[in-house]
């Protein structure tokens, strides 16, 4: 459906893509996550044509999309910050692809129908923009965009500015929606949450390049680097060398999986790895804050030597504030990282 | 960007440098020896003072009353609230002719203070000062007041609850922010009141001159053309500087506030105090703009029901005035201001979609110049026209288009003005929005710019029409004999002695005022944005 070849695209002296390659197939849902300024944005203004490429190419069914106009490419994109029509009402703003693409008076009219009561909103259709709540105007964005049954449908930060219950429910609902529709979906957000819960694959942006890409398991389980360790939202990261099944950190001796790769590289521990035990066993450590997480607490320790340690405890098993406490690692919890980028 | 400028180099540039070259020039070299002369002599001198502190007084007395006024229709919500709103902004486009026949009907000779209590002020300086109140309160409403309703109330509370009283609260957060506001307002009223014509032209009598007068008595009376010049440029001088001033502090302007909806902001007043401040405004406003004008309309029916207003259907009724029936100016001004609207529309709108795509200090140069009209006299540019106008390639001397040129000319300022934040404030990815949809660049424009900008453009055209309508500097001299204006005819009447006259001259303007207001009225019908810079 979609192939880039290192796709490049710069601001200035700035590339905001630097030479990405992507694939995304007929009725995938792919999803590309990163932080703000890792050139996301720019990717889906490319696919669009909205904004032109320095290198590379864009192919959509194979066809090279250069010099082909925005309006004639066939695809969605729904905006970030919806970009309804505010002179138009719902019903209008749904059917304005349909009205470019030259349908008839009645085919708008039931299009339209169908894809406001798709997305939750029935007889919506003469409503004011202005009225509509966050949500709504979310789900009126993602019927216009729906309309013409674009191709390949774009999503940029589609639940951005929802709120947090909003957004968790929304993007179960679009999941299957897709799933139902058999929509080929390009999104990207800087959301983890989101990502993994709609995407069928991942791609993890860095600085205008692809930094990991796989299904949201084996981005979670196995982080391609530190960077991505990091942006997961995995803090217990450091340099490490690895000897047979034991790394050398500045924590002690760190045990790994058997057939870790050997040498210089990037330890994660997750935190679910860090055992804690009486004060006389393993690293020393003080406990630092407690947040309560529902099923479980996010323990902060404060070791003897070596960065602070996130680990996550039991709601029976946690230690007081202030308390001395012994650290062990779980090998089955800790993943190497390659120690570049 | 072309068809502006070629508009102002061939209307507006071209006529006053010829004027002025023919003013400074004898025998093909530059006398600049003449600014000495002519600014040396005492009562040149005395124009120029009276000029600048009747602004400055003007100024000061229109802020004294309007920035109450402004708060009232900012922070209060009161019956009777969008028709006051409209009712303060009629003066602002009446014809200066008919504000000085309104002013003179009220305090001059057989006026209604006359009437009453003997009291005359028309060859006091007082008329011309309570007249241009009435003219800019508007101004100042409408700028400062459009901000002050945007200011979000809360960032005052925090100040409160950070320990300030209610005064320094006001003092640190809302008048830091409102500054730039007025000090724009400000220099628009100082504008507007250092070139004052026909108010004062009416009003002032022989004693009081201001710069413009003084250029049309010299130009018009005296036909003494290099001290008309010599003013020309002292004027010039001077509205270039304040325009320099009025780009900055818009520029100031434009730094971010935080902005809320106007409807949130506005509450009923609650006490005392807040009642007291409403009924002064109300009353203020029905003192100085209400009575005023149902004075112009009283003595339009005079003692004799529509007598004045039958009278102006008859040339002979005029013994000579007039070569026609004045009640032919009305057909006249309406032909005239619908053609200088749709030229106003044109060049404003093509100039305003210039400025909205580029930027750039020159593109703000050509912002900056596009409302010198409005500053440079308007006489000099009706007179540049005679001289200029004559000759082929150009030859309109005879042609009827020459006075909506003249009146565009006017009206362009207020276009631009008008358009460009509403172009500005065209999300560009809505552009976008529609094309991903399919829309073709074309297209995009008709779909999703034309429906946004379409009220603008209303707005636009109301204000270019009712400014037309009233042009008077210029068209005075450029509209022929047998066809006047509604403020030519206004003014020629006032002119003349005698009661039916003067009742005509009340009638005509009544009917003036009527035109303007109507469609003054009909525009804050469809004005959704409360923001605008006049």
């Amino acid at each position: 459906m979609l192939t880039l070849e290192s796709a490049t695209v710069r601001f200035g002296d700035r590339a905001a893509l630097d030479g990405v390659d992507l694939e995304v197939a007929d009725h995938e849902i792919v999803c590309v996550l990163g932080p703000s300024g890792s050139g996301k944005s720019t990717l889906l203004r490319l696919v669009a044509g909205l904004q032109e490429a320095d290198g590379g190419r864009v192919l959509l069914d194979g066809t090279d999309q250069d010099g082909i106009p925005v309006h004639q490419r066939g695809l969605g994109l729904m905006f970030q910050d919806h970009q309804l029509f505010p002179h138009r009402d719902v019903g209008a703003n749904v059917a304005f692809g349909l009205r470019m693409h030259g349908a008839g008076r009645g085919e708008q009219d039931r299009r339209v129908a169908e894809l406001l009561d798709l997305v939750g909103l029935p007889g919506a259709e003469r409503r004011a923009v202005a009225a509509l709540s966050g949500g709504e105007q979310q789900r009126v964005a993602l019927a216009r965009a729906l309309a013409p049954s674009p191709r390949l449908l774009m999503l940029d930060e589609p639940l951005g500015q929802l709120d947090r219950s909003l957004r968790e429910r929304l993007v179960v609902e679009l999941r299957a929606l897709f799933g139902r529709l058999g929509t080929t979906v390009l999104a990207v957000t800087h959301d983890q949450g989101e990502a993994f819960a709609l995407a069928d694959r991942v791609v993890v942006m860095r600085e205008g390049r692809v930094a990991q890409v796989g299904t949201p398991l084996e981005v979670w389980q196995r982080p391609a680097s530190a960077f991505v360790a990091r942006f997961l939202g995995f803090d217990n990261v450091v340099e490490a060398t690895v000897e047979g099944e034991a790394a050398d950190t500045d924590w002690g001796e760190v045990p790994v999986p058997a057939g870790s790769p050997q040498g210089a590289c990037d330890l994660l521990v997750r935190p679910a790895g860090v055992r804690i035990g009486g004060p006389d066993k393993g690293l020393r450590c003080v406990v630092g804050a407690r947040t309560f997480r529902g099923s479980h607490v996010a323990v902060t320790l404060h070791p003897e030597r070596g960065p602070v340690l996130d680990a996550e405890c039991s709601l029976r098993g946690t230690p007081e504030e202030g308390e001395r406490v012994g650290v062990t690692f779980d090998a089955s919890e800790t993943v190497v990282l390659p120690a570049l980028f | 960007m072309a068809v502006p400028v070629a508009f102002f180099a061939v209307f507006f540039a071209y006529p006053v440098a010829a004027i002025v070259g023919r003013g400074l020039k004898a025998d093909g070299v530059w006398q600049f020896g003449r600014f000495g002369e002519v600014l040396a002599r005492p009562e040149i001198r005395d124009v120029l003072w009276f000029t600048l502190w009747q602004a400055l007084a003007s100024t000061a007395l229109t802020l004294l009353i309007a920035l109450p006024g402004a708060y009232v229709f900012a922070r209060f919500d009161f019956p009777g609230k969008q028709v006051l709103r409209a009712v303060v902004t009629v003066p602002f486009v009446l014809p200066t002719v008919v504000v000085g026949t309104a002013f003179l009907a009220l305090l001059g000779r057989g006026g209604l203070l006359d009437d009453l209590w003997g009291v005359r002020l028309d060859t006091t300086v007082w008329a011309i000062l309570l007249a241009h109140v009435f003219f800019n309160y508007a101004v100042v409403v409408r700028t400062v007041g459009g901000l002050w309703a945007q200011l979000d109330p809360r960032q005052e509370e925090a100040a409160r609850v950070l320990g300030a009283s209610r005064f320094t609260a006001w003092r640190r957060v809302t008048l830091p922010a409102l500054a730039p506001a007025v000090a724009a307002a400000a220099l628009m009223v100082f504008l507007f009141t250092f070139t004052s014509f026909g108010v004062v032209q009416i009003l002032g009598g022989p004693g009081f001159s201001t710069l413009e007068v003084e250029i049309y008595r010299q130009t018009a009376q005296l036909l003494a053309l290099p001290t008309a010049a010599v003013l020309t440029l002292v004027q010039f001088a001077a509205v270039g500087a304040i325009l320099t001033v009025h780009a900055w502090t818009v520029r100031r302007r434009e730094r971010a506030l935080k902005l809320v909806d106007p409807a949130q902001t506005a509450r009923r007043p609650s006490g005392a105090g807040q009642w007291a401040l409403l009924g002064g405004v109300l009353v203020s406003v029905l003192l100085l703009i209400l009575l005023p004008l149902a004075v112009l309309v009283e003595r339009s029916l005079g003692g004799s029901g529509l007598a004045y207003y039958r009278a102006l259907t008859s040339a002979d009724a005029n013994s000579g005035t007039f070569l026609v029936a004045p009640i032919e100016a009305i057909g006249n001004s309406l032909r005239y201001a619908l053609v200088a609207t749709l030229i106003a529309l044109v060049v404003g709108g093509l100039a305003a979609a210039a400025l909205t795509r580029r930027a750039g200090r020159l593109v703000r140069g050509f912002d900056a110049l596009l409302m010198l009209p409005l500053g440079v006299s308007a006489v000099t540019v009706g007179f540049g026209f005679l001289i200029t106008l004559d000759k082929p390639p150009l030859d309109l001397r005879t042609s009827w288009i020459l006075v909506p040129l003249a009146q565009a000319l006017v009206g362009v300022p207020f276009v631009v003005r008008t358009m460009l934040p509403v172009l500005r404030a065209v999300d560009a990815r809505l552009r976008e929005a529609a094309a991903v949809l399919g829309a073709s660049p074309l297209r995009a424009w008709r779909e999703v710019d034309f429906p946004l900008v379409r009220r603008a453009l209303l707005v636009a055209a109301g204000f270019a029409f009712a400014v037309s309508l009233g042009e008077f500097g210029a068209t005075v001299f450029i509209a022929r004999p047998d066809n006047p204006t509604l403020p030519v005819a206004v003014a020629r009447l006032l002119g003349r002695s005698g009661e039916l006259n003067y009742g005509q001259a009340m009638a005509l303007s009544t009917i003036l005022m009527l035109v303007c207001a109507v469609s003054l009225l009909l525009l804050e019908r469809i004005r959704t944005d409360r923001s605008g810079e006049f």
